[in-house]
């Protein structure tokens, strides 16, 4: 039997009817057609699939899709603004060499907007352990702890953090 | 080659805007019109045979539209072929049994295919998969190395008369008796290579789409190499080569395992072509566990002889390979450690073998380094040994043995000819910023109270830039690595160039176009790189893995460049009113030698071109170029760590890590720098935490999810500070040698050296990989006697 589900991707409003077992992560991949956030495990472990759901890191293979009706959910397709402005993390990854084949890289950018929403201002050590639950297998992570850091120095700049400031008004 | 301008430079990579927007096109991101999806119905066994299969059930499940098994392909895969199943690049081959896409009788290794489900969702297939009812009788299974060499051990197939799938001595052992029996010292040491989970983050997808009406299939797919795939499936499934296209957009990584043939790539298609409609499979995290070919999984028996005064003598290598249940299809290629086990050194005279076995386990193929990460393990955990023995600084013994600089080009031991090398530079250069001297007196002082710290170094070489084919044709009976590229000068300028390796996180859609840009003058947006569909470009391209996209496909590149520039200077010469010979191509213009004011850009030329031309003359401004390479290319380097072991938890604490490495010149500094990254990290995991653990009872993997398979994580991994070195290569046009695999070819070495350095007082010589603290622990708890027990901590 299907379920009704209300979402608010990226600031758009989405309704679906959905089997009860499809978990986020294939909801919006497959249902909403967003596809740049990827599955690389099965387990909860790799991350690849980390979107914010209220603000908050989730990754999205950990969720049903219809928990999170209601909800306003941001995947990377969301981070850029509309005119195509690369949101200060996505630039930092593209300066600093933060990715190689790419395919964890919406994840690590998903999960240091949440961990720089939190702590603007985070030492090497608290990126580190802020990224733990995500792997890549390409980049020994040297250059993806300095796009974060270097990402965290250009939005010090700016009053309001994109995703944080998308939750709190409840859309884009 | 005009003057250089972006060669060299850090150029930011072309490829990453669409993948840091979420807009890559990794095979699971695509869609076909009625696409349907596959599930494979996998043996819970490592050895078992199929009594029966009862598909009936899951053929009436909801969403099902079809299950497949053997009997069910046998039509559509092995017809008049040419390769009905994978194929095996082997010098010799004992036994060598055929590997079906798909299991009839027999399953040899746990994750085997039995069955496929086809039905409208992935949920549904899965479910339907279930539903499958196999009863098998379980048969013995022969799981590791040595038990495989005995005569009397299960056989990994049951029509095998043991489970010897090539012995191949290089040198034999009497060559070395001279240098064996003039040795004041001999040193004897067994060293494991365990097995290792490749695990790029993208999983296998395969998706296949056949038209019927024109006999076309298209299969999209995560590959390494898209037109060694196609030459592989067209031939399984007896269609030329011309009605299959295979694509590889983006790729998720691939280590070395997306290079050989999987099931899937034949299964896929095949049921599309049975179904008439688009088919995917998605593979699972664990079901890539279990199935993608691993890395490693060698044993090696290793002893050398050496003078007093610390001067090599004589080497005897044998490596003992755990092939898996079928031997992988580039697998003998790991034998090179055998050829480069003797490291940066001289030697009177080494010997050496390699037995591979069958064992009922999943295939091992290269992965990251193949071969030469194991000879560089072998090399300079040996020299460690000896330093030991010889009570000398492992440092002094590797400045007295190394091969030095003036001796290059240098034909080692195997009759291999290392291009160019200073090893001294590179080790100096590192023994400076780590400090060494002071090190070493830090370590002495910590030792009288009791502190573990260690020092390791790892003065590596390789072989790379995959390869020339008289060296690659006898080793793989008869396969030869070339690279091609195409250049399509439009008439309005624009550039096109395809190329026959394929970009999966390297970066050469990037420094590709650098080496153009600068090959033809023109600014780099002009010029488009294109890869990953066998549709396009030349006839076969030979992908990506070995270091090879810059070292042969870059070269390929330039001289596909160069031919369209001498096309260039005939119609430039035309259209100046001068003789060909007296035309001159520099910075994009073509000018008359002594008149650069008066020229003719690039563009102008194409646009020429393709218009009237003199008689005799052809149209068109565009050409292929091939290149086999004269000779492998060799980087070198020294990498240092330091480490401290925790002496009552066994932990290690990697303190430091210093990389001086040299692969020539380079186009891209930032790219050769992520490269050392990741492959540095691949290494110290290696040595550190990751390893296969398949339960001894049942032959099944246990080590199945990222939960008990441990990779590094950011938290874990340590600082590392990268230097380098430029010693051009002099085979190639660009100077320029691999980089891809140096990181982990020289980490594991030098993490497992820092850390038997840090033990030696307890007197531990050696530790194999993962040197976890557990194992450590054991290892320390065991050296201690037991009244002294937790002694050296409470000092």
């Amino acid at each position: 039997m299907k379920h009704k589900v209300a979402t608010t991707v990226n600031g758009q409003h989405r309704e679906h009817e959905v089997e009860p077992r499809l978990l986020l992560v294939h909801y919006l991949r497959d249902v909403v057609g967003l596809t740049g956030t990827h599955i690389g495990c099965d387990t909860s472990q790799c991350g690849a699939c980390t979107v914010t759901v209220d603000g908050k890191a989730v990754k999205s293979c950990t969720m049903f899709a219809i928990q999170a009706e209601g909800k306003t959910i941001t995947t990377i397709e969301g981070m850029a603004a509309k005119d195509g402005t690369l949101h200060p993390l996505q630039q930092a990854f593209w300066d600093e060499h933060g990715l190689q084949c790419g395919f964890c890289t919406p994840g690590f950018i998903m999960a240091a907007d949440y961990l720089l929403s939190q702590n603007p201002n985070p030492t090497e050590d608290e990126i580190r352990r802020g990224l733990e639950g995500n792997l890549c297998r390409c980049t020994g992570y040297v250059n993806i702890v300095k796009s974060v850091q270097s990402a965290a120095k250009a939005m010090n700049g700016k009053a309001k953090h994109a995703t944080t400031a998308a939750a709190t008004a409840g859309g884009e | 080659m005009a003057v250089s301008q972006m060669v060299g430079a850090k150029i930011h990579r072309r490829e990453d805007p669409r993948l840091i927007t979420g807009h890559g096109r990794y095979t699971d991101d695509l869609t076909r019109p009625g696409l349907v999806h596959m599930a494979v119905v996998r043996s819970p066994h490592a050895h078992a045979q199929i009594r029966s299969l009862g598909v009936e059930a899951a053929k009436k499940a909801p969403g099902v539209l079809a299950v497949y098994t053997a009997a069910d392909f046998k039509d559509v895969i092995g017809g008049p072929a040419t390769f009905p199943v994978a194929p095996v690049f082997a010098p010799i081959k004992l036994a060598n049994p055929p590997r079906y896409p798909i299991a009839k009788e027999e399953v040899c290794y746990q994750g085997e295919p039995v069955a496929v489900v086809i039905a409208e969702s992935r949920a549904q297939a899965a479910d339907g998969a279930d539903l499958v009812d196999v009863d098998y009788e379980t048969l013995p299974a022969v799981m590791e190395i040595e038990a495989a060499l005995k005569a009397g051990s299960p056989k990994a197939h049951l029509d095998q008369k043991d489970n010897i799938a090539w012995d191949v001595t290089y040198v034999p052992w009497e060559a070395t008796d001279e240098a064996f029996k003039g040795a004041d010292v001999v040193v004897k040491e067994r060293i494991l290579q365990q097995r290792l989970s490749p695990n790029p983050m993208e999983s296998r997808v395969v998706m296949a789409e056949f038209d019927a009406y024109d006999k076309r299939m298209t299969m999209w797919l995560s590959t390494q190499n898209p037109h060694w795939i196609r030459l592989f499936v067209a031939g399984a499934l007896g269609m030329g080569e011309h009605s299959l296209r295979v694509i590889s957009h983006d790729v998720g990584g691939g280590f070395g395992s997306k290079i050989s043939p999987y099931p899937e790539d034949y299964l896929v298609p095949a049921s599309a072509k049975l179904l008439g409609r688009a088919v995917k499979y998605t593979e699972t995290r664990t079901e890539a566990m279990q199935n993608a070919y691993a890395g490693r999984g060698q044993i090696f028996d290793v002893e050398v002889a050496a003078k007093k005064d610390g001067t090599l003598l004589g080497m005897r290598c044998t490596q003992m390979l755990d092939a898996g249940a079928y031997i992988g299809t580039f697998g003998a290629f790991q034998t090179c450690a055998c050829l480069m086990a003797g490291g940066a050194y001289h030697w009177q005279a080494i010997s050496s073998r390699s037995v591979a076995v069958l064992t009922n386990k999943i295939t091992t193929d290269p992965y990251r380094g193949a071969g030469r990460p194991e000879a560089t393990h072998v090399a300079e955990r040996m020299m460690d040994l000896l330093a030991v023995e010889l009570d000398m600084d492992p440092v002094e013994l590797r400045r007295k043995n190394f091969i030095k600089k003036e001796e290059f080009p240098f034909t080692q031991n195997f009759g291999l000819t290392i291009d160019s090398g200073d090893y001294e530079k590179a080790m100096d250069k590192a023994l400076k910023i780590v400090g060494y001297d002071d090190l070493r007196r830090k370590q002495a002082e910590g030792r009288k109270h009791g502190k573990l710290l260690g020092i390791g170094l790892s003065t590596w070489i390789e072989l790379c830039g995959l390869g020339p084919g008289a060296a690659t044709g006898p080793a793989t009976g008869g396969v030869v690595l070339s690279e091609s590229a195409q250049v399509k000068i439009h008439p309005a300028g624009g550039v096109s160039i395809y190329v026959g390796t394929h970009n999966h996180g390297q970066g050469n859609d990037t420094t590709h176009a650098q080496i153009a840009a600068d090959a033809l003058g023109l600014p780099m947006e002009q010029i488009d790189i294109r890869h990953g569909d066998t549709n396009e470009g030349p006839g076969f391209g030979y992908g990506t893995y070995g270091s090879r996209s810059l070292a042969v496909g870059g070269i390929a590149i330039l001289r596909s460049c160069n031919k369209v520039i001498d096309k260039g200077k005939k119609i430039a010469a035309h259209l100046l009113e001068a003789a060909e010979e007296d035309v001159v191509f520099d910075q994009g213009k073509f000018h008359v030698k002594g008149a650069p004011e008066k020229s003719k850009a690039l563009g102008e030329i194409a646009f020429a071109a393709y218009g009237q031309l003199p008689e005799g003359m052809e149209q068109g401004l565009e050409a292929v170029a091939y290149f086999e390479p004269p000779n492998f290319v060799w980087p070198f380097g020294t990498h240092i760590c330091v480490v401290e072991v925790d002496s009552e938890t066994g932990a290690v604490d990697i303190q430091k890590y210093v990389a001086v490495d040299d692969c020539g010149n380079v186009i891209n500094p930032m790219i050769v720098a992520g490269q050392l990254h990741g492959g540095i990290a691949q290494g110290i995991a290696q040595a550190l935490f990751e390893e296969m653990v398949y339960d001894d009872e049942t032959g099944r993997l246990r080590s199945a999810t990222f939960l008990e398979y441990a990779m590094l994580t950011a938290n874990e991994m340590p600082a590392i500070q990268l230097d380098s070195t430029v010693t051009p290569s002099p085979t190639n046009d660009l100077g320029v040698k691999g980089i891809g695999e140096a990181g982990t070819i020289a980490s594991t070495a030098a993490v497992i050296n820092a850390i038997c350095d840090a033990l030696s007082p307890l007197g531990i010589k050696h530790v194999d990989m993962p040197a976890t603290a557990d194992r450590l622990w054991k290892q320390i708890q065991n050296a201690r006697p037991a009244s002294s027990n937790g002694k050296e901590a409470r000092k």
